[in-house]
């Protein structure tokens, strides 16, 4: 594949994505720290947070499925989801994390569930999703095109 | 950046790292401190291409470590409240008090209560996560003003350059300064002084900026301590000042503050013709200069009565009360209202009082309202319902009204809607038929009760929605709690029992007030507060007011 038709399908998919809801102002951000000195930067920042992510996500649910449900640590665990999914800017991950909160606040347990599951969903969803985005990144940078800039969506 | 190469050249003791001075902030040594992995690294990396030197750890144990072992090793810390080893305002204070480092919170949760917690505990700044960059490339300015700070609290020399590398303010600056510093009220008077200090170093008298002063409730009651103490006549502002024996206060700060307070007591005296008349008055209902020695005239010449003058009313708010006649003439309303209350009830007398009458008062009808609303809240006795006469209170607030009350300006209700007239109270009291009207909305008694012999420091936005807060409810007796602004409240004990009492029952029809004031409460409480002080001005506290001398 050509470089500028690589290029082309990283924009737009690109775009569907920030148009979704799944990636909002602060990953363009991300972008544009990316530079010669930190070539993987996104690459490594976004690895960070599947892989702290996922343990997050599996503790909430070793600590759901306790007897005695400790809110305060779901609401610790939720309060650090929330942060590092709107430092990358996975939006839609970090509204699941708002709405779990509430539901935490009420010490509402049927409801937390829900929201786990829901920001499990939306978390693999923008895993995925980001995956696919870096992987279109990486062939530009392999073919020796330059990555588009997303500055229109910070 | 505009700091140039003078900055580096004043600030020896800077930095240890003479090479990364010279490109200031570039160089800035950074420790930032985030359990999230991913935050780190993106804060790192943002804080990198700031320019910034950084270190980063994911503990705050390991932060302190660091911090420790190389004592000036840095220059700023940026640290996420919610850490699982320490809580971020901890570390806070551990590294404030240790080390003296500016210390920048960051959080996803941007509730209010948690960023008040970070600005109490002495955050320079709180950053609302995801921090971008450009919160970031500011942080440098935090640095510079500490150590400006400190080099003031030094007696260091500054230069010129160095000063007018400093002219960016945030917000937030205030924190940075000593907590005791901050809560006193000579903040204001403090900084300007440091501002007046750092003006005289220049040498140019031209440039002195004249500090001005927070004439906080403390002040102002040890200013009419000292006026009462030579008698007004012969009051003198050199006098006032000697007596005070404030450090730091000038003869001219006296000498302003005593002709605001001397138009005050004009005011005050030519609404009424002594002050023996508010007794009588009070009683008489058809007396209209009840008040003694509150001069509408005056009070409503002293000024424009700012819509916000009821918070400066409420607040008693000496030093930051702008509109100075908004106190004033809001005590004589309450007074007022008081006073044909009373005389009302007992007669029966439909007779409308107008206290107000003639008076120009400036006060919007909201500053009115509120007036009577703290005239009420401040008598804790049960008032008679019979208290709240709609009849003399229109007239009196048809008065104030008329001369240039703006019901528009009436802000009870907790937006700034207008009162509306209610039509069981009588229709020509605009203000009282807007609180009836508004009664179902939140008072604050606290404000209340204060407005007499109390010394709130409220300031007119801190006490404008304390003011439409849910306090009184003409449902039912709910107590409007007194709640503490952070203010410092020198309640009469028994005005503060009475606001504490106050219950939302009575008043207006609407039962705005609580039924609980009593007439000889509320008058009392006015009276106390006058005799004081005398008439004194609202502005400047109603410290001195003692309700007492006024004629029930």
């Amino acid at each position: 594949m050509e470089v500028n038709q690589m290029q082309r399908s990283f924009l737009e998919y690109a775009t569907v994505l920030f148009r979704e809801g799944f990636l909002d102002g602060q990953f363009s951000q991300l972008q544009m720290l990316q530079d010669e000195s930190n070539p993987d930067f996104v690459v490594e920042v976004v690895s960070l947070f599947f892989e702290d992510s996922q343990k997050l996500l599996n503790d909430l649910t070793t600590t759901l499925d306790q007897q005695n449900v400790d809110f305060k640590k779901i609401d610790a665990h939720i309060h650090q989801l929330k942060g590092s999914s709107s430092s990358i800017g996975a939006q839609r991950v970090k509204n699941a994390c708002i709405a779990f909160r509430n539901f935490c606040d009420q010490q509402n347990l049927e409801g937390c569930m829900r929201c786990l599951q829901h920001v499990k969903q939306e978390y693999l969803l923008v895993k995925s999703k980001l995956e696919a985005l870096l992987r279109l990144e990486q062939q530009i940078v392999a073919a020796g095109g330059a990555i588009p800039v997303l500055s229109e969506f910070s | 950046m505009n700091l140039g190469m003078n900055f580096t050249s004043s600030s020896s003791s800077w930095k240890s790292n003479d090479k990364a001075s010279d490109q200031f902030p570039a160089g800035l040594r950074v420790l930032v401190v985030d359990d999230d992995p991913t935050c780190l690294r993106i804060l790192e990396k943002m804080l990198r291409n700031c320019l910034y030197e950084v270190t980063k750890c994911n503990r705050a144990e390991i932060a302190l470590n660091l911090l420790r072992d190389n004592k000036n090793g840095y220059d700023v810390v940026l640290s996420d409240v919610h850490m699982p080893d320490m809580d971020g305002f901890k570390l806070l204070e551990l590294v404030g008090l240790e080390m003296d480092l500016p210390v920048l919170m960051m959080s996803a949760d941007d509730s209010m209560d948690v960023v008040l917690k970070g600005v109490t505990h002495g955050a320079c700044d709180y950053l609302i996560k995801p921090v971008r960059m450009e919160a970031l490339k500011n942080i440098w300015q935090h640095v510079v003003r500490k150590k400006k700070h400190e080099w003031k609290e030094k007696d260091f020399e500054q230069s010129g350059s160095f000063e007018e590398g400093e002219k960016c303010q945030k917000p937030l600056e205030d924190v940075d300064y000593s907590s005791s510093a901050n809560e006193g009220n000579w903040r204001g008077s403090k900084k300007r002084k440091d501002e007046e200090d750092e003006s005289e170093d220049r040498d140019d008298t031209s440039q002195l900026k004249k500090p001005r002063v927070v004439w906080s409730v403390e002040l102002h009651q040890q200013f009419v301590n000292a006026v009462n103490q030579l008698g007004i006549d012969k009051a003198v502002p050199k006098k006032i000042l000697e007596l005070m024996n404030v450090p730091g206060l000038t003869r001219e700060n006296v000498a302003s503050h005593l002709q605001k307070f001397r138009l005050y007591l004009r005011r005050l005296s030519g609404a009424s013709p002594h002050q023996n008349a508010l007794n009588n008055s009070f009683m008489g209902p058809s007396d209209p200069t009840f008040l003694n020695g509150l001069d509408f005239q005056a009070l409503a010449t002293s000024g424009q009565i700012p819509p916000q003058s009821l918070a400066t009313l409420q607040a008693a708010t000496l030093g930051r009360s702008t509109s100075k006649s908004t106190i004033p003439v809001a005590l004589v309303d309450q007074r007022n209202i008081f006073s044909f209350e009373n005389p009302q009830q007992r007669n029966n007398n439909s007779k409308q009082v107008n206290l107000l009458h003639g008076i120009p008062t400036n006060m919007d009808s909201k500053q009115l309202a509120n007036l009577q609303q703290s005239a009420y809240m401040s008598r804790s006795n049960s008032v008679p319902s019979h208290m709240v006469q709609p009849q003399p209170r229109t007239q009196l607030l048809n008065d104030i009204a008329g001369t240039r009350v703006s019901r528009n300006g009436i802000d009870f209700s907790r937006s700034n809607s207008e009162i509306s007239v209610s039509k069981n109270v009588v229709p020509n009291y605009d203000v009282y038929n807007e609180i009836n009207q508004n009664r179902n909305q939140d008072w604050t008694l606290q404000n209340v009760g204060s407005t007499y012999g109390s010394s709130l420091h409220v300031g007119p936005d801190v006490l404008r929605p304390v003011l439409v807060e849910p306090g009184f409810t003409s449902k039912g007796q709910s107590s409007l709690p007194v709640k503490s602004l952070g203010i410092d409240q020198q309640f009469n004990s028994s005005l503060a029992d009475n606001s504490l009492r106050v219950k939302a029952e009575m008043g207006f029809e609407n039962g705005l007030y609580s039924g609980h004031f009593g007439q000889d409460d509320l008058m009392s409480a006015i009276l106390k507060q006058q005799e004081g002080m005398g008439p004194v001005g609202n502005e400047f506290g109603f410290d001195g007011y003692h309700l007492d001398n006024l004629p029930v």
